[in-house]
């Protein structure tokens, strides 16, 4: 059965090396995997999605269809709703407690809107997390995206891969005990 | 076990032109299609460039292959119709060494202009073409397409789109086969296409193409899998995949991968004793026309079922859910929530773009038209700048303004200038010979150069001015201003677009001349690694942070009409977001009341 994972967020907050990251340990895991990423315009503060389906059997398609992601993780909140439509009856939301507003309400022209994570916890089973809180915790606001990564290894139960390793092969050697801690700290989240 | 690898498209496609033995590679970077040079760049056996456009780029590849090495030319769908000149003739002289040019289409428009089928290109050109659905076939196909473009003597051409490219999939690496260069020898009569030569290529085209249509009937990439059922599905590329997650086995399938000239026979013995067939394809419909040629109109459902009715959508990605809807006539099944709290994000000038003072001065004027272009500062046509009035493809805003000009001077009193505005790298790819023409042939519109140093839009690849080759070496500093001198233009000023006076001074100048003039703005892109030129020209260029002063400020939200994504406006007071902040001081010099330092 092929496994549906959308990441969620907006440029520069770090998913795509979190589906690099996770797309690594999937493979190692021998999983058939496919991913798909829309990043065009997303260094100028565009939303950005990353799709990942795996699977022990073969996998086609690199995109989800609507009604179908088993878990959507969302680096900013508002992203987490624009693409709820992906989400299966039954599926998970992890959703980052974090904003960042787009031009329209920067200038001005509209204002974030509130009431997002009711929304979302009105209609899926979500968990809020607070990553820039953890990842100070932790000692780098900048690893926000590796405790959201461990949110997903959690919940679709991945543990067993060895992440620690694809980390030290993937990351800077300075940085690796703290994305190893990182990833921990959201996978005891995602419970 | 061979080594396998998680890479996108791009990447496999690169690496199948170094196992290929490819010696020679050129690009001009273009969205979905950029990461396949780039990636080609970093294989030190291969001579890669970036050229000034795709036609450059093409034509240096055909000569590298008449040189004797196997080469390479890759470009976005729109790309190829720059190359399209030298494209069409190679086709019938083909190469000395194998060619074969990768085009990479945007079916969704995802950064693009336009939403062309470059498959026609293939037909139109006669030469064979290649359509890979992932990254294994993008590598394998390559390899492929060299092999047969030597056979058939003939440009080859693969066929990606933005799922190819930019998805992942797992591919076997293999290594390099390192191949002799061909010695040239002397062959007018094939090489020089005057038209007693031409002509007698143009007989072997045909004769080509007739074998190839052959060839194309029992070729490894046209495969039947026949599952015993009576509903078929043709497709190729990406949308075979979106086939099979939707139909599984309940269908028989035949997958497409070398798609011109489309293998008529092995589609008839497919479609034969079949009671419905899906053809399942992005953008037009190349395929289904084939299928209808054959006379099976009356089972096929492709772009239109048999009743003339609309099946699959015109345009748009063929994603499954949006086969499946189609298919089965229901609307997948999501959740309802209240998608009115998400507000769109648009993409904007970063904070700091050297662009941003540049519109900011441009939208407050209303004795101009803009003629824009493409690239990042295409956004200056949005709010809150209003500062462009149309732009078509690369070097169309200086042509375009001139046309323009030329047509409001006609009325008596015409009071309004037209300015043509594009970038740096776009102005070497073909605003050159624009601007030319304005000169030539005694235009009046002002031209603008936004010299970032750099070809920003696509992720920051070197270009003729930076100083630098696409493997970083060294190299002549191409002289905006000098090309600008040496056509012609007599009145030429270089500013800082980050001082607004001066911009404003500066168009006011433009504006009340009666000849032609270029503006060049030069500032170096704010997400670029600058380089040991930009560091001696701008040593304090985005080292420091503007400050709002909450007991200046009125809260009058003058400032936001910047259009900074790192200001806003809290409890009636400008904040600006210190850590997107760079310090280019363009809302403070907007600022009223001198409340930003």
């Amino acid at each position: 059965m092929t496994k549906n994972i959308l990441l969620v967020g907006v440029g520069g907050q770090g998913t795509i090396l979190a589906s690099k990251i996770l797309t690594l340990g999937l493979q190692k895991a021998d999983y058939d995997v496919k991913m798909s990423e829309i990043h065009g315009m997303s260094q100028r503060g565009g939303s950005v999605t990353s799709h990942i389906r795996y699977s022990e059997e073969k996998v086609y398609s690199p995109v989800i269809e609507a009604g179908c992601a088993d878990v959507i993780v969302a680096f900013e909140k508002m992203e987490a709703l624009r693409y709820l439509n992906y989400l299966k009856e039954g599926g998970k939301v992890f959703v980052n407690d974090f904003e960042i507003p787009g031009m329209p309400i920067t200038s001005g022209q509209t204002e974030y809107p509130a009431g997002i994570i009711e929304e979302l916890k009105r209609v899926a089973d979500t968990t809020v997390i607070e990553a820039e809180k953890e990842a100070e915790k932790i000692g780098n606001p900048k690893v926000m995206n590796m405790i959201l990564l461990g949110t997903i290894i959690g919940s679709m139960k991945l543990e067993h891969i060895d992440w620690d390793g694809i980390l030290a092969e993937n990351v800077k050697p300075q940085f690796v005990e703290l994305n190893k801690k990182a990833i921990r700290r959201g996978i005891e989240l995602s419970r | 076990m061979a080594k396998q690898q998680l890479m996108t498209g791009n990447e496999a496609i690169a690496r199948g032109v170094y196992e290929a033995g490819v010696r020679f590679a050129a690009a001009y970077p273009g969205t979905p299609s950029t990461e396949i040079l780039e990636t080609i760049s970093t294989y030190k056996e291969i001579s890669a460039q970036w050229s000034p456009n795709e036609k450059v780029a093409l034509e240096v590849a055909y000569g590298a292959s008449l040189g004797g090495a196997r080469s390479f030319a890759s470009m976005k769908h729109v790309g190829l119709n720059v190359a399209a000149d030298p494209f069409f003739t190679i086709a019938y002289t083909g190469g000395n060494a194998g060619l074969v040019v990768v085009t990479a289409d945007e079916p969704g428009q995802h950064s693009s202009q336009n939403e062309q089928d470059n498959r026609n290109y293939a037909r139109h050109a006669k030469v064979p073409m290649l359509e890979p659905s992932d990254s294994a076939e993008c590598k394998a196909m390559t390899e492929f397409a060299f092999e047969l473009s030597e056979k058939y003597e003939t440009p080859v051409l693969i066929r990606v789109t933005t799922r190819v490219c930019h998805s992942k999939s797992l591919v076997e690496l293999g290594e390099r086969k390192e191949r002799a260069i061909v010695p040239y020898v002397k062959n007018a009569s094939k090489y020089v296409c005057v038209p007693a030569n031409a002509r007698v290529r143009r007989a072997e085209v045909e004769k080509r193409l007739d074998a190839l249509k052959i060839y194309s009937s029992g070729c490894e990439w046209n495969k039947i899998e026949n599952n015993g059922k009576k509903t078929g599905v043709i497709a190729s590329g990406m949308a075979i995949n979106y086939a099979k997650e939707v139909f599984g086995k309940d269908v028989n399938y035949l997958k497409l991968g070398f798609t011109f000239p489309l293998p008529m026979k092995l589609m008839d013995e497919f479609l034969k004793g079949l009671d419905k067939v899906y053809v399942i394809e992005e953008n037009d419909e190349y395929i289904e026309d084939a299928v209808k040629m054959l006379g099976y109109k009356n089972i096929c459902y492709g772009k239109f079922a048999p009743d003339g009715k609309r099946f699959f959508p015109a345009f748009g990605e063929l994603t499954s859910d949006v086969v499946r809807k189609c298919v089965t006539g229901k609307e997948p099944r999501t959740l309802s929530y209240d998608a009115s709290k998400v507000v769109g994000r648009p993409p904007a000038l970063c904070a700091g773009c050297p662009h941003r003072g540049f519109f900011y001065e441009l939208g407050k004027r209303k004795d101009i038209i803009v003629s824009g272009d493409i690239g990042c500062y295409t956004l200056g046509f949005a709010a809150p700048y209003n500062a462009m009035d149309c732009n078509c493809c690369m070097g169309a805003s200086v042509s375009g303004a001139n046309g323009i000009q030329k047509v409001l001077d006609m009325v008596e009193g015409n009071k309004k200038r037209v300015v043509g505005v594009l970038g740096d790298s776009t102005f070497f790819h073909s605003g050159m010979t624009s601007l030319l023409d304005i000169v030539y042939n005694k235009g009046n519109c002002i031209t603008v150069i936004l010299d970032n140093r750099i070809t920003g839009m696509t992720g920051h690849q070197q270009n003729p001015g930076t100083g630098f080759t696409a493997q970083g070496e060294p190299t002549q500093i191409v002289d905006i201003e000098g090309i600008v001198k040496a056509i012609g233009i007599k009145h030429i000023r270089v500013i800082d677009p980050n001082d607004l006076k001066l911009v404003r001074e500066t168009f006011d100048w433009a504006v009340a001349l009666k000849e032609p003039s270029v503006i060049i703005t030069r500032y170096p892109c704010v997400l670029k690694k600058m380089s040991i030129y930009d560091k001696n020209e701008w040593p304090d260029a985005y080292k420091a942070k503007c400050k709002v002063d909450p007991a200046k400020c009125i809260g009058c939200k003058a400032c936001l009409k910047s259009g900074c994504p790192a200001i806003s406006v809290k409890d009636k007071k400008a904040v600006i977001d210190e850590t997107m902040c760079v310090g280019c001081t363009v809302c403070k010099q907007i600022c009223p009341k001198a409340a930003i330092n």
